[in-house]
């Protein structure tokens, strides 16, 4: 970025004026990818996961505007934007309104440094995993916020449910990302991706069984972190109306949902990089440009994977309750995690080199789980179509 | 580090430390603190000390301060009525105060800006913070977990209640 804008420079320029275009351009760069790519995203993902949801529940879902309804997050957002902006007369207003922004943050921020390919980062800092935790715990600040300032009973509870929900499953959280660290020596987003090859059998999950343990823990407990389903105690709409968002409406509510959905691709791009072996493709061609897009849909392609299995949960399993969540947490995915670590560790003093049997057997037990799944699927379907056609519910 | 951003991020820091002290509402103060320890972990990581900066947000304001809002929210602190303080209190206060801003006038009067250090390329990077911590300060750092340990048991202590009746 540095040497991009110096080279548009001409070489007398110099002290703060230099300064002053660095942060122009940092600025500007950074609204381009926000408005650019990450909310579109974000709304794009809002009408997925309705039509998804749809298709699950026999529903067909928005499919007006546009072709299949594809514009409606666009037609939702203009929608939104137009709505008064109602803030309550016994709010604090300041931080009533203060707080979507830095939930909107929290997120965005993460972006900085999710690695999309080989060269595509935007900053592929030495810290990273670390930075990305650090900047979306920064969340939890913003809905806490929310839910004080609105003045309402439902606002608090959810916005102290959502707090103590956050700060609890940051731990396995945390803790599910250590074996991955101890295996590639590294925090950086792309130092960890280079660890792993394109091929399944190279990836961090099938290193032993503590990684694939890991792996599980690490998807639970990042769902619980972004208040996804069977998480989302904190907008519970049976008991809480919608938790810390209730008192908000326009375009304000929807900023919070918006930040949610754009979490769900964070959450699948830590998976992806983590885990998954991140933008790792086969070296195919020579050309740099052809290689960046295919690592780009590579990346994307593992990302969307895992935030159509958010959605999917979210449609089909009923939410925990407060005292299950708890002891879910702290009874068994922290010393699952612990034992993780250590176990990782212990596999990595035992056999250095690492096993390919063992990543081999795994792969091949991933893969036998998968089948049994989906002909498991098939055939629920197969039985439901059966009642359809028929158009009424009965024995067959 | 760039003065464009510098400036900003310093006089935030400062402005909201303000905010924390002056604010009635608590919770307010709270979360005024929080973007004091942000404005400074913006500032840890323009010294290339990236890795505290980073820590400074997970564990202060985003474990530490949330819990500190939790408390309050729970306990609902009502707003601080103005005339509470002794006046004690106070003159300690500010005798403290211009103590310290004493010894800062005196420490920038005798210490001109000088041309800063030159910095390793490894500076502030996680092996390096964790070599020395593992190593040159084995001791403080094994210390202070056992510092730690000491608050676990004495929460578990004081939370515990014998007369409970036996559920798990």
């Amino acid at each position: 970025m540095q040497g991009f804008i110096d080279s548009l420079l001409a070489t007398t320029t110099t002290g703060l004026s230099r300064e002053l275009a660095y942060l122009g351009g940092m600025i500007g760069f950074g609204a381009l990818v926000v408005f650019g790519f990450i909310l579109p995203m974000a709304g794009i993902t809002s009408w997925l996961e309705r039509r998804v949801w749809a298709k699950i529940q026999s529903r067909v879902g928005p499919n007006r505007v546009g072709p299949g309804g594809f514009l409606q997050w666009l037609a939702d957002g203009l929608k939104n934007l137009l709505k008064e902006d109602v803030i309550p007369e016994a709010a604090d207003p300041t931080l009533f309104r203060l707080a979507p922004y830095i939930v909107v943050a929290g997120f965005v921020a993460a972006f900085v440094a999710i690695p999309f390919a080989g060269s595509l980062i935007i900053a592929d800092l030495n810290i990273g995993i670390l930075y990305i935790s650090a900047v979306t715990s920064l969340v939890v600040v913003g809905i806490l916020m929310a839910g004080w300032s609105s003045n309402n009973r439902w606002s608090m509870l959810g916005g102290i449910r959502s707090a103590s929900q956050i700060i609890s499953y940051e731990i396995p959280a945390g803790l599910s990302v250590f074996p991955v660290v101890l295996l590639s020596g590294t925090l950086s987003m792309q130092g960890i991706i280079e660890n792993q090859g394109w091929a399944p059998v190279d990836w961090h999950m099938f290193h032993s069984p503590f990684t694939l343990a890991a792996f599980l823990m690490s998807y639970i407990a990042l769902l619980a972190e972004g208040n996804r389903t069977p998480f989302d105690l904190p907008e519970a709409e049976s008991e809480l109306v919608a938790g810390f968002a209730t008192e908000y409406s326009g375009m304000r509510s929807l900023l919070f949902f918006l930040a949610e959905w754009g979490n769900l691709y964070v959450i699948g791009a830590i998976m992806a990089t983590l885990f998954m072996g991140g933008w790792q493709v086969p070296a195919f061609t020579d050309n740099v440009v052809l290689l960046t897009v295919a690592q780009f849909g590579m990346f994307f392609a593992k990302t969307y994977f895992w935030v159509f299995v958010a959605m999917w949960i979210r449609a089909t399993l009923p939410r925990v309750r407060v005292d299950q969540l708890m002891s879910l947490c702290w009874k068994y995915m922290v010393p699952i995690a612990m034992v993780n670590m250590f176990g990782t560790a212990l596999v990595m003093v035992v056999i250095p080199e690492g096993s390919r049997l063992m990543s081999y057997a795994l792969c091949g037990l991933m893969l036998f789980g998968l089948v049994r799944f989906g002909r498991r699927v098939n055939y629920h379907l197969k039985r439901s179509r059966r009642y359809d056609t028929v158009g009424a519910i009965m024995p067959v | 580090m760039s003065p464009l951003i510098f400036y900003p991020v310093a006089a935030a820091a400062v402005l909201s430390a303000l905010a924390v002290v002056t604010a009635r509402s608590p919770v307010r103060s709270a979360m005024a603190l929080v973007a004091t320890l942000v404005s400074l972990a913006a500032c840890f990581a323009m010294l290339q000390a990236h890795l505290v900066a980073a820590l400074q947000i997970i564990v202060y304001a985003g474990a530490v301060m949330v819990l500190f809002l939790f408390v309050i929210m729970l306990l609902n602190l009502q707003d601080d009525p103005p005339e509470t303080g002794r006046a004690g209190l106070r003159f300690g206060a500010g005798g403290v105060a211009v103590v310290l801003a004493g010894g800062f006038a005196k420490v920038l009067w005798e210490h001109s800006a000088g041309d800063g250090a030159v910095l390793a390329e490894s500076f502030g990077t996680t092996k390096v913070v964790a070599r020395s911590l593992f190593s040159d300060y084995l001791v403080p750092f094994e210390l202070t977990s056992v510092l730690l340990l000491v608050a676990v048991v004495g929460a578990v202590v004081l939370a515990r209640r014998d007369d409970a009746p036996g559920q798990d």
